[in-house]
């Protein structure tokens, strides 16, 4: 069974025989791969009618459920690991459940488009409009990504909720590293992988 | 009447008889001595019994969830959106029971059946009934029938109440438990509702202490009224505005009381055909087991502590209109099961028709439904 690359990364970081939450978790490929593979017990969220039917063929604990409702349904402490892919500039309040995915679990994964990529800056300088990409291929008007932020900025709301970048990764389109990438992440990634923990 | 049976019915169907003469003690402390209970099945049950499927009825159902009696018959049972060849539940792979529950008025022991002491009706000297004894008596059949573990409890409503008892009262003896438009307990609001119904009932003339039956009536008038106040508890507020609006039988108004509104005449007609199919005290007893059911109220009113003995896994359906049995109440259920770290899975399907979505073949529903179904049979090997 094969991951998508980032997933991949995403799974190097999580225990053998922990509890995982995954917060809009897709047609739980990540889940049913960490279920499978390394016997964790997962639980997914999501609010796409499809991709729950998908978790549910794949025999995959998947509860319908809107993130910008935050996390009050589950317990303080009742999980090993919270992932958030790819989700955290669509909620109405990133910081308010970036809060609430590290009172639930005790380290939290999670991945985000980096808007500080020199491509998008260029985009933006050369345009002047909000910029469209691969990444972010949506119109100012119908974009979920509704708190687009740069690694900067996510680095500086952990530091100000006290909170400890464990590990990041940062990495492109294609979700591959370089050593440019290494060098100068805030303009040359595009997507960051962080797993931070209180 | 069916012009010809449709390929995905289970087609005719002859209801059967169990008979017990094993005392049961109910939990109100009364003991029945024997007592009957009527089932029907659909598809078959292979060599090791290991495909069997039980469907618990809600308030006003019974044993007849699928098919069809005879070729006069108007409708097929109560749930054959879902049960039959190819359907939701497919009876191609399962084996698919149903029973009338103790206590019901449709041929299993209950206040219309002769006490054998007096030789008259029971009426409502036939004790009262709890989701665990139904439970009780369902797994007696089961036992019968030789099954010794179900790949499936399934129920809406009160019949989830019993899914949900059943994963607690005999862990070992499910895989899995299909909980829909459900509640752990009912609310104020819901005690309320079945109060008034059964204040109409009690307060009708004709209802005699319970003992119609042995004077040849019937509280009608009250079994009408109960019906009509709780069948519009079972729609929602736009779904009866898509189906009636305010469109009246004729143009003109009349000035008196008699029905003018279609919603009025369908609510009159929907209570005068309950009347005549159902016993008055079948509807007291039932709607008091719905106000009873409260099973964390032995772990001190811990639902996830309840939960815990379970060992079955779960899908929790609720729908966005139903506020009879909101999706609130089936979320209760969901954090409590995640809390004891079970294996649920839950969805809020999108729907306008109120409770009564539960029965009708929603697609999105019928899509979550039939994926859960499939998984049962891979993870079962059927």
């Amino acid at each position: 069974m094969s991951l998508r690359s980032d997933l991949d990364i995403i799974q190097n970081w999580v225990n053998p025989n922990s509890q995982v939450l995954d917060l809009g978790c897709g047609q739980g490929d990540l889940l049913s791969f960490l279920k499978e593979q390394k016997q964790c017990k997962t639980y997914g969220l999501e609010i796409n009618e499809d991709s729950i039917v998908s978790c549910v063929e794949k025999g995959i604990n998947v509860i319908e459920h809107d993130l910008n409702d935050g996390l009050q349904h589950f317990n303080d402490a009742s999980v090993d690991t919270v992932i958030m892919t790819q989700a955290l500039q669509a909620v109405n309040r990133p910081d308010a459940l970036l809060e609430d995915m590290l009172r639930v679990g005790k380290e939290a994964i999670i991945t985000f488009p980096n808007f500080g990529y020199w491509r998008t800056r260029w985009f933006l300088l050369r345009k002047g409009r909000m910029p469209m990409s691969k990444t972010l291929p949506y119109n100012w008007y119908d974009t979920p990504n509704i708190h687009m932020c740069t690694f900067h900025d996510f680095e500086k709301l952990c530091r100000e909720k006290g909170l400890t970048i464990l590990e990041r990764t940062v990495v492109d389109n294609d979700h591959q590293e370089s050593l440019a990438i290494r060098l100068w992440p805030n303009l040359l990634g595009e997507i960051a992988i962080y797993r931070v923990t209180r | 009447m069916p012009q010809s049976i449709p390929a995905d019915s289970v087609g005719i169907i002859t209801p059967q008889v169990a008979t017990f003469d094993e005392p049961l003690k109910l939990r109100s402390g009364k003991t029945l001595q024997s007592y009957q209970l009527v089932y029907e099945s659909y598809g078959t049950l292979n060599s090791d019994k290991s495909n069997a499927i039980l469907i618990c009825h809600a308030l006003s159902g019974d044993h007849h969830a699928a098919g069809f009696h005879s070729l006069d018959d108007k409708k097929p049972g109560w749930w054959d959106a879902c049960i039959g060849p190819g359907k939701v539940i497919d009876t191609n792979k399962f084996f698919v029971l149903c029973l009338n529950n103790l206590g019901g008025c449709h041929g299993s022991t209950g206040p219309t059946t002769l006490n054998p002491d007096t030789q008259k009706p029971y009426g409502s000297d036939f004790p009262m009934v709890r989701v665990r004894d139904w439970v009780e008596s369902q797994a007696r059949l089961a036992d019968n029938l030789g099954i010794e573990k179900f790949a499936a409890v399934i129920g809406g409503s009160l019949g989830g109440m019993q899914a949900l008892r059943w994963s607690i009262q005999y862990p070992e003896r499910l895989h899995h438990a299909v909980v829909i438009a459900s509640a752990p307990k009912l609310s104020a609001q819901n005690i309320a509702f079945n109060e008034v119904a059964r204040n109409a009932i009690i307060k009708d003339p004709e209802f005699h202490d319970g003992h119609f039956l042995a004077k040849g009536v019937i509280p009608k008038t009250g079994l009408i009224q109960a019906r009509m106040l709780a069948h519009l508890t079972y729609l929602s507020d736009d779904g009866l505005g898509e189906k009636f609006g305010r469109t009246m039988k004729n143009q003109e108004v009349n000035y008196n009381y008699a029905p003018e509104f279609q919603i009025e005449s369908y609510l009159h007609y929907q209570g005068e055909k309950f009347s005549t199919t159902f016993d008055a005290n079948t509807y007291l007893l039932m709607t008091k087991a719905l106000d009873y059911f409260d099973p964390a109220q032995y772990t001190d009113h811990d639902l996830t502590q309840c939960l815990s003995v379970a060992q079955c896994k779960f899908l929790v359906v609720s729908f966005t209109t139903d506020w009879r049995f909101s999706p609130e109440r089936s979320e209760e259920i969901v954090d409590a099961l995640v809390a004891a770290d079970k294996d649920v899975s839950y969805a809020r399907i999108e729907s306008e028709k109120g409770h009564d979505a539960f029965l009708l073949p929603i697609p999105r529903y019928i899509k979550l439904f039939g994926a859960y179904m499939t998984r049962i049979t891979q993870e079962l090997n059927l």
